[in-house]
């Protein structure tokens, strides 16, 4: 089985690193940096750590006001505040003035568990998305979530980077090549395509096992950035294997899903199955009851796959 | 008095001409927000022409003076006083709010001298705090001055940042309230009041000083105050006169985001002593 870890204990990690090679590097909590692992810049940095208090709209604004002169702002918090309680400080403040502002959520999807619907962001891909100049990364496990971090950092303008409370597998090394805006195949097949991105990619990967049992070859795409979405490998797949299963921890509508579709309609239009929260609100739960009642499972994308196979051949 | 600055005679008809010059732009372009932006003439003149350290033919000068626009649209006062200060050509004024101009609806970033794009209200004071916060980070000893609506401040995120900014004690902020009393629909007294202001600045943690904002004597003197304040950011209150100098817009709500006719900017320009 896979090594565990989550993803924000990475980001921690690679925070202090970079802070350590780059001066300019800036930290602004709303008060969760325990959570959010912001706090490990925090002990070996204070003078460059800022805790604004339970104000998102106005540590995204402070964000701003730091980047106006070359640093380079981190603002962290859960996914769902981050995005939920400052739509228009991202809108105006941050994506129409494009800039240099990096945005860190954690605790996102329903994996976050017990705390419940409240906090289980599930909308933050479509709202992160719909967004001019905002990129939107989602990676797959801890090593991905750190060349993610370094990443990020070298990039000018906003960037959105959603990461999970719980441990995930660790399915990538650090020999494995990382580019924002270029999908990673981590399965060859021939007879259909999962994409998926995050916690999703590895139920993703252990479908494509199942799947393998009934004979049938299933290519997996970690789609780690979301927005620019790598439309030449969504539709090389398409081409290539015929039939597009989507699976990713948030909403049906607007996500990842969505994503795949605008470019599959515009470009190679093949049957498309969409693994996601149906249009609901979570509830309180352990995460991996939650993934099951919610339909999220490897079995939930086997099934999808089917769905897929018969949609071709008819 | 400020030493660098010129006589007050001086800068009362650079106001003048400041208020010829927005009321055309906002006829010519045919829509626009008059009201708000001739109450802060003085404000913005005091500013620009005597306070801050600036560069108009060097607008990314590093040391400058900072200033934010947070009630972003009362962008054409801030557009003729840019452009009276030579940061780009008078001319452009006429291109005000049409397609392909620089010189966007609500204040915009791609404007020489304009430090950031605002236009929904309250988000600019945060963005003042940070780049305070930067400054005082890297060593770096500049002011910075944002210019809030008192409208605006009914919105929650004024008060995030009023907390941010007094706690981590920005001396190098000073925040000028334009309170001309008068919102979209009404005055502020009656739509969501917001007194005692100067009580509820104190409280917040700020040093508090009140003057007529259109005297250019009391702002100057107040700006000049906020400077030797230590430890704690500056709340200027001006007491402004919505639509000040253009009888038929004072004290008007109507007047709030609307452009005047042809007919209606002779009489305006009347007003204010010029002849048409």
């Amino acid at each position: 089985m896979w090594e565990m870890k989550p993803t924000r204990d990475a980001f921690g990690e690679a925070l202090v690193e970079l802070g350590r090679a780059n001066r300019k590097v800036v930290v602004v909590s709303a008060d969760l940096e325990d959570s959010t692992r912001a706090e490990y810049f925090k002990k070996q940095f204070p003078e460059r750590f800022f805790n604004v208090g339970i104000a998102e709209q106005d540590m995204l604004g402070t964000c701003v006001g730091l980047s106006l002169d070359g640093l380079i702002p981190f603002a962290c918090s859960f996914a769902v505040f981050l995005t939920d309680r400052t739509y228009g400080v991202l809108r105006i403040s941050i994506c129409y003035n494009n800039r240099n502002v990096k945005l860190v959520g954690t605790h996102a999807g329903l994996t976050v568990g017990e705390d419940g619907a409240t906090a289980q962001s599930l909308e933050d891909l479509a709202v992160m998305r719909v967004l001019p100049n905002m990129t939107v990364v989602c990676p797959v496990d801890a090593v991905e979530t750190k060349k993610t971090t370094r990443r990020i950092a070298e990039v000018c303008g906003p960037v959105y980077m959603r990461l999970g409370r719980a441990p995930y597998p660790i399915l990538t090394k650090e020999s494995d090549a990382f580019e924002l805006g270029r999908a990673n195949v981590m399965r060859e097949g021939k007879d259909l395509t999962i994409i998926a991105c995050g916690l999703m990619v590895s139920e993703s990967l252990k479908a494509a096992d199942a799947l393998s049992q009934e004979g049938i070859q299933a290519r997996v795409v970690n789609m780690h950035t979301v927005k620019p979405l790598d439309e030449r490998e969504v539709v090389r797949s398409a081409a290539e294997t015929g039939g597009i299963v989507t699976a990713e921890e948030h909403q049906v509508n607007g996500g990842l899903g969505g994503a795949v579709s605008e470019v599959l309609v515009r470009n190679c239009p093949v049957p498309q199955e969409m693994v996601a929260v149906r249009d609901a609100f979570g509830e309180s739960g352990d995460p991996e009851g939650l993934l099951r009642k919610y339909h999220l499972k490897d079995t939930d994308i086997v099934a999808a796959a089917r769905a897929v196979l018969k949609r071709k051949k008819s | 008095m400020n030493a660098r600055c010129p006589d007050v005679d001086a800068l009362r008809q650079k106001a003048r001409q400041l208020r010829r010059d927005l009321l055309e732009m906002i006829t010519e372009a045919g829509s626009g927000h008059p009201g708000g932006s001739l109450s802060a003439v003085e404000i913005l003149v005091s500013l620009y022409f005597c306070k801050m350290r600036h560069r108009p033919e060097e607008p990314t000068w590093p040391m400058r003076d900072r200033f934010i626009m947070s009630k972003g649209h009362a962008s054409p006062v801030l557009y003729a006083t840019l452009a009276d200060c030579g940061y780009f050509p008078r001319e452009e004024l006429k291109t005000f709010r049409k397609l392909g101009s620089r010189l966007q609806g609500h204040v915009h970033a791609g404007v020489p001298g304009v430090e950031l794009s605002t236009g929904s209200m309250e988000q600019g004071f945060s963005v003042a705090n940070g780049i305070a916060l930067g400054a005082r980070l890297r060593g770096v000893d500049f002011r910075v001055y944002c210019l809030l609506g008192d409208g605006e401040i009914q919105e929650g995120q004024v008060w995030e940042a009023a907390m941010m900014a007094a706690h981590h004690k920005l001396d190098n902020v000073c925040a000028v309230l334009d309170a001309n009393g008068v919102q979209e629909n009404g005055p502020v007294s009656a739509i969501k009041g917001l007194e005692p202001l100067d009580e509820k600045w104190s409280s917040f943690g700020w040093h508090v000083i009140e003057v007529d904002g259109h005297s250019f004597e009391e702002i100057l003197a107040a700006l000049d105050e906020a400077e030797t304040v230590k430890g704690r950011p500056t709340f200027v209150i001006a007491h402004t006169v919505k639509g000040r100098g253009v009888s038929f817009m004072e004290g008007q709500a109507g007047w709030h985001g609307k452009a005047p006719s042809r007919e209606e900017l002779k009489r305006a320009l009347s007003d204010l002593g010029f002849q048409t």
